[in-house]
Parts: structure tokens; sequence; C-alpha cells
């Protein structure tokens, strides 16, 4: 119940940051994308906002043994640089620059009642069927 | 670069630091978009509701802000339909064949000095940026 409120807050928090940076609008993130264009910055500032905090918190975070409300942490093994990483890496990019969407800003986009947001979270969700259909993963 | 917010961009990155900082001191998990997505819907049962609160907040975030600040960020309208169902398509696969998007990787990965999570972030910057290229210049698909 607790952990779920917390899921609510951090949720309600994202969804705010990433309309307060203006990455929920995909133009911009295009944008950013667009180097050789007008090209806009922005989204450097955001990740580097983000990291000025995740950076020192994390840090902190990982020295205790438990998080405060459950008995682990669910953090990512540190397995190295290989072939998957690289090409699904790739791929989202590709799909990241058709669309000026990645997944936060997709879901979010839900919010201002955006049409091609249903579509977009829509096709998303049927990569991931197709590739945990291909390798079987959960 | 007339549209550049610095200000915005980076308070708004705070908060998302912000947001992964509460989800992993409190709950222990990493705040990785794509894996909360898919999660959401194909881990097994009880690991799904968290997920789904998660992202219904996501949606109750930008909906607030839209309603306090109409007009910020308006909806865009008339994109290629072609581009968002064959692009969504490539960020789903892509995301799970490569463990992670901009959230997973290029904040929490690389807050954690996770150097899988800096060569992913290259790289999909990089297939990003060649994309755009491709359709906005010589294509000239979208505007």
């Amino acid at each position: 119940m607790k952990q779920n409120l917390i899921a609510l807050l951090c949720g309600v928090i994202f969804g705010i940051g990433l309309s307060l940076s203006h990455m929920i609008n995909p133009n911009k993130v295009l944008n950013f994308l667009d180097i050789s264009g007008n090209w806009d910055p922005s989204l450097i500032f955001v990740m580097a906002g983000a990291l000025a905090v995740a950076f020192v918190s994390f840090k902190l975070i990982l020295k205790h043994s438990a998080p405060v409300l459950a008995d682990s942490f669910h953090v990512f093994g540190k397995s190295s640089v290989n072939k998957p990483l690289i090409i699904g890496a790739a791929t989202f990019g590709i799909g990241w620059g058709m669309t000026g969407y990645c997944p936060g800003p997709a879901v979010s986009s839900l919010g201002l009642f955006s049409v091609e947001s249903v579509f977009i979270v829509v096709a998303i969700y049927l990569g991931f069927f197709v590739c945990n259909r291909m390798f079987e993963q959960k | 670069m007339e549209n550049f917010t610095p200000l915005s961009a980076t308070a708004g990155g705070a908060l998302i630091g912000i947001s992964v900082t509460l989800l992993l001191l409190f709950n222990g998990r990493i705040g990785g978009i794509s894996g909360i997505m898919n999660g959401a819907l194909f881990a097994p049962n009880n690991e799904r509701s968290w997920r789904l609160i998660f992202l219904a907040g996501l949606i109750l975030g930008a909906f607030i802000f839209h309603r306090l600040a109409p007009g910020f960020n308006s909806p865009r309208q008339n994109y290629p339909l072609l581009l968002l169902a064959l692009g969504g398509f490539l960020i789903g696969f892509g995301t799970r064949v490569g463990g992670g998007c901009t959230s997973g990787h290029s904040i929490c990965g690389i807050a954690n000095l996770s150097i899988r999570s800096i060569i992913a972030t290259l790289t999909f910057m990089a297939s990003g940026m060649i994309t755009v290229y491709i359709i906005r210049h010589s294509l000239e698909l979208a505007a």
C-alpha cells in the first residue's frame, strides 16, 4: 500500500518534470536531435538537472542495504556492453527520431488528451510484445 | 536556437531526478519508464500494480500541469501516422532488446556510472540524430 503511494507520487512528479521541461512536446525533442537544423540543446539540460540530483542521491541511497519500504534493491546487474545493448539502443534511437517520443513522454502525453499519444503507446506495446515473444523474456 | 529553454529544462530535469530518487529510496526500484511500461502489462500478477499506478501518476502529473498552465505544452497534430506507428514499434522493440530508454539508461544508469548506459545513450542519440536528419532534410517528410 505504502509502496503504491510512493509509485503514484513518483509518477506524478515525473509527469510534472516532463511537462515543465517541455520534453512532453515531441517537436522539442526532434529539434534537439536535429543538429543540422534549428538546434535546441534543452534536452541536455534536462539530463543535467536530473543527473545532478540522481548522481548524488543514488550514491547515498545504495550505501544502505535495503530501501525504506522493501526488502532489497531491484537494480540491474553490471553486465557488460554487448551486441543486444547496441542493436537495441540503435533501434530505439531510430524510433525516437521518427516520432520525437521516448516512453515517458509517450505515456504522459495521454494526460494532454493527445490523439497521437494513443497510437504511439499502442505501437510501443506491440514492440514489447513481439520482443518478449521472440526472446521469451519477462 | 530560438526555442532554447535552459531554465525550465534544468528545473524539470531536477524533478525527474527527485522522482527516480524517491522510487529508489523507498521502493528500491529503478525509474526506467520502458521497463515499468513493459512490466505493467507483462510482469507476473503481483508485480504489475505498482507499475500501473506509477504510469497513472505519470499521466496525472502531465494532466495537472496542463490544467494549471494550459498552452505551456500543446498536443501535436497532423504528424504522419505511419511514422508514429512504425516509430512506436521500434521504440518498444529497441528498448526491450537494449534494456532501457532515456530514463533508465540516460538518467538512472548514468547516475550509477554504468558503462552500458553511457554507451546506450550515445548510441540512441546518434541513431536518433541520423534518423531526424534523413526524415527532415533528405526525405523532407515532417518539418
